[in-house]
C-alpha cells in the first residue's frame, strides 16, 4: 500500500476536478446556448483564471509535498502512461486558462472577472491572433476532456479492477 | 475460470483483466465513462441538433446575403469613427458606472447599414446604425450598438431567425418569397405590430441627423446598490430633416464625411427611465412617451475612417460589454446578441478581408 497524497494535494486535486469538469461544460454549453450565454460566459471567465492561480499553487506544492511513488509491480508501460498522462493534464490545466485570457486580448475585448475588476491584456489587439487562438481553445478543451476521460477511467481501474491502493492514495477523505 | 478469485494487489497482466470478475468491472467502468461522454455530449447540444442557436443564426445570415469574407454577417456596410463623450455628472444618480462621472472619455465606434450586404447601396429607409466603444480610465470598456428605429422588430431569437428565414431568396426566382413573409408576420402578430411602428416614425436625411436607440433595456446600478430600468439614445445635436432621395451608392456615408469637414457632430446621450410595468424584456415594445428623461452628457464624432484604417472592424460590439455599474436586462435579446455577435465575430476574423465599400479620401 503506498502512503497517501498530502492532504493539502488532495484538496487541490479535488476542487480543480470539479472546477475544471464544471468549466468544460460550462464553456461546451454556452456555445450553443442563446439565453444562458451571457450567464455561463460571465462564470466561466473568472473560473477559468481561478483554475489559472490554482494550477500554479498546486505545480509548488508538488514541489514540497511529492506524490507518493506508483505501486513497484506497475508495468512501465503503465508507469508512462500515468506520468505522461498527469504532465499532459498539467500542461492543459495552465494551457487552457492562458489561451483563453490571450484570444480576449487579441480580440480586444475587456477581461472582465467581475464588476470593474478585470485583467490587463496579455497579447496585442490582433484579429489574426484571435483567429488562431480562439479554434485552439476549442483543440485544447477537447484534448483536456478526453485526457479528463482517460484519468477518470484509469483512476477507476485502479480502484476496481487493480486495487493497488493508488486511487485509495488519492481518494482518502 | 469460473470462481472469482480474490486478486493479487498487483496483478497488471492481460490474463488478470481478462478474468470474468475484471471484465465485469472494466464494463461497470466504460458505462460510467461513456455516461460522463454522454452528457458532455448533451451539455453541447449535440443530441438536440434541431434547436436554435447561434451558429444557426449565423448560418441564416450567410443564407440570406451569400458568402461575403471578412465582414460582419450584419450591419455589414460601415465606416469607423473617432471622437469622445463628455459627461455631465447627472448620470451618476442612477448608475455609478465611471462613463457618468463628469469628465471626458475617448470614444471609437461605426456607422453602419443594417443588413448583410457589405456592398448595399445607400438608400433614405435603410436601417442606420452607431456602435460605440467607450475606454474608460480605469481600463474598462462599455460597448453599444444602437439603431435609428423606435423599436425592434421581434422580440427574441426565435422571431428573429424566423423573420431571417422568411427573407432566404427562393432558388427559382433569386427572390425572397412574399407568402414565406406574410407566414412569419401572421405567425408573429408583435412583430407585424412593430414593424407598422417603425413605418410610420419618420426617417432622418442621414447619418448626422439620426437618432440612435439602445432599444434594448438594461439596469443601471445607482452607488447605494438601487437598480432602475433604462433604456437610452443618442440625440443629435444637428436639427432633423426628413429623408429623401440619396445620390450614389455611398451618398449617406459621403454626406456624413462632408457634414464633418464643416465641424464635429453631436448626440446626447439621452437616458429613459423605465416605471414599474414598462415592459425591459420585449425591444419590440415602446414605452411610453412621457417617461423621465435624463441627459448624461453630450458624444462628438470629430472623424471617421474607412474599415481598414480605423480601429472598429475587428472589433465585436457585444452590447454586454458593460461596465459595473451597467447590466443586462431580463430582455433575452440581449445574451442572444452577445451569442450571435461572438460567432460572427469569431468567423470574420478568420476570414480574408476585402476592401470596404466606403473608401474615404483624405481623413476628414
Ligand atoms: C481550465 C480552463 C478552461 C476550460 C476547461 C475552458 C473550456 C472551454 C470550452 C469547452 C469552450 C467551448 C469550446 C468551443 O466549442 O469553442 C470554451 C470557450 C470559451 N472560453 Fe474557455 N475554458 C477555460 C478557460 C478560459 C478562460 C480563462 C477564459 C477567459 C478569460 C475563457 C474564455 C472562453 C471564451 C470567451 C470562449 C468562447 C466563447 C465564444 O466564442 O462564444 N476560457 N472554453
Ligand atoms: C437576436 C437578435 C439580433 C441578432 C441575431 C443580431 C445580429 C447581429 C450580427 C451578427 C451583427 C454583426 C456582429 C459582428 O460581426 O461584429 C450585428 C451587428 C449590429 N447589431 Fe444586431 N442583432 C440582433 C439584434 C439587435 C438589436 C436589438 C439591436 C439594437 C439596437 C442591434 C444592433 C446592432 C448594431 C448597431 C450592429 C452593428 C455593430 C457594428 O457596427 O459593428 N442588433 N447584429
Amino acid at each position: 500500500m503506498s502512503r497517501p497524497f498530502a492532504p493539502l494535494s488532495r484538496l487541490l486535486h479535488w476542487t480543480m476536478a470539479v472546477l475544471i469538469v464544471a468549466m468544460l461544460f460550462i464553456g461546451i454549453a454556452m456555445v450553443s446556448s442563446l439565453s444562458d450565454y451571457h450567464r455561463l460566459v460571465a462564470i466561466h471567465k473568472p473560473l477559468g483564471i481561478a483554475i489559472l492561480v490554482l494550477v500554479a499553487i498546486r505545480l509548488v506544492n508538488r514541489l514540497f509535498n511529492p506524490p507518493p511513488p506508483l505501486p513497484n509491480g506497475m508495468p512501465g508501460l503503465l508507469r508512462f502512461a500515468a506520468h505522461a498522462s498527469h504532465w499532459l493534464l498539467y500542461g492543459l490545466m495552465f494551457a487552457l486558462p492562458l489561451v483563453g485570457w490571450g484570444m480576449l486580448s487579441a480580440a480586444g475585448y475587456p477581461i472582465v472577472l467581475l464588476g470593474a475588476w478585470h485583467l490587463p491584456p496579455i497579447l496585442p489587439h490582433s484579429d489574426a491572433l484571435y483567429a488562431a487562438l480562439r479554434p485552439l481553445h476549442t483543440v485544447l478543451a477537447f484534448a483536456l476532456f478526453a485526457t479528463f476521460l482517460a484519468h477518470l477511467g484509469a483512476a477507476l481501474m485502479h480502484a476496481l479492477v487493480f486495487r493497488d491502493g493508488v486511487f485509495r492514495s488519492m481518494a482518502k477523505f | 475460470m469460473s470462481q472469482p478469485e480474490p486478486q493479487p494487489e498487483s496483478d497488471y497482466s492481460l490474463s488478470a483483466l481478462l478474468r470474468p470478475a475484471s471484465l465485469l468491472r472494466l464494463g461497470a467502468i466504460g458505462v460510467v465513462v461513456a455516461a460522463v461522454a454522454g452528457s458532455f455530449a448533451w451539455a453541447a447540444g449535440w443530441l438536440s441538433p434541431g434547436r436554435l442557436d447561434q451558429k444557426r443564426i449565423i448560418n441564416g445570415f450567410e443564407a440570406v446575403n451569400g458568402p461575403h469574407p471578412g465582414f460582419r454577417r450584419n450591419h455589414a456596410k460601415g465606416v469607423c469613427l473617432t471622437g469622445w463623450f463628455d459627461s455631465n455628472g447627472a448620470g451618476t444618480r442612477l448608475s455609478h458606472a465611471m462613463v457618468f462621472r463628469t469628465g471626458r472619455v475617448p470614444v471609437f465606434g461605426r456607422f453602419a447599414l443594417a443588413g448583410g450586404m457589405p456592398r448595399l447601396p445607400d438608400g433614405p429607409a435603410v436601417v442606420r446604425s452607431m456602435a460605440l466603444d467607450f475606454s474608460l480610465p480605469d481600463g474598462e470598456t462599455w460597448r453599444t450598438g444602437m439603431n435609428d428605429i423606435p423599436v425592434f422588430p421581434v422580440k427574441d431569437a426565435q422571431g428573429f431567425y424566423d423573420q431571417l428565414a422568411a427573407g432566404v431568396p427562393d432558388p427559382k426566382t433569386g427572390k425572397p418569397d412574399p407568402a414565406a413573409m406574410k407566414a412569419f408576420l401572421a405567425a408573429h402578430p408583435e412583430a407585424a405590430a412593430a414593424i407598422a411602428r417603425i413605418k410610420a416614425e419618420p426617417m432622418s436625411s442621414g447619418f448626422a441627423d439620426a437618432a440612435y436607440n439602445s432599444l434594448n433595456a438594461f439596469r443601471f446600478i445607482s452607488a447605494a446598490g438601487t437598480a432602475t430600468p433604462v433604456r437610452w439614445s443618442m440625440v443629435p445635436v444637428d436639427g432633423f430633416a426628413p429623408a429623401a432621395k440619396v445620390q450614389g451608392s455611398n451618398g449617406l456615408f459621403e454626406a456624413l464625411a462632408a457634414r464633418l469637414r464643416h465641424g464635429p457632430a453631436q448626440w446626447h446621450l439621452i437616458v429613459t427611465i423605465g416605471q414599474p410595468g414598462d415592459p425591459t424584456n420585449d425591444a419590440a415594445l415602446p414605452w411610453p412617451k412621457d417617461r423621465e428623461q435624463v441627459d448624461a452628457g453630450t458624444l462628438t464624432v470629430s472623424a471617421l475612417q474607412s474599415e481598414a484604417d480605423g480601429n472598429c472592424r475587428d472589433i465585436n460590439f457585444d452590447p454586454l460589454v458593460l461596465p459595473a455599474g451597467i447590466k443586462p436586462s431580463d430582455d433575452p435579446l440581449l445574451s442572444a446578441r452577445s451569442a450571435a455577435y461572438a460567432v460572427s465575430f469569431t468567423r470574420r476574423a478568420r476570414e480574408p478581408k476585402s476592401p470596404s465599400a466606403v473608401q474615404l479620401g483624405a481623413p476628414s
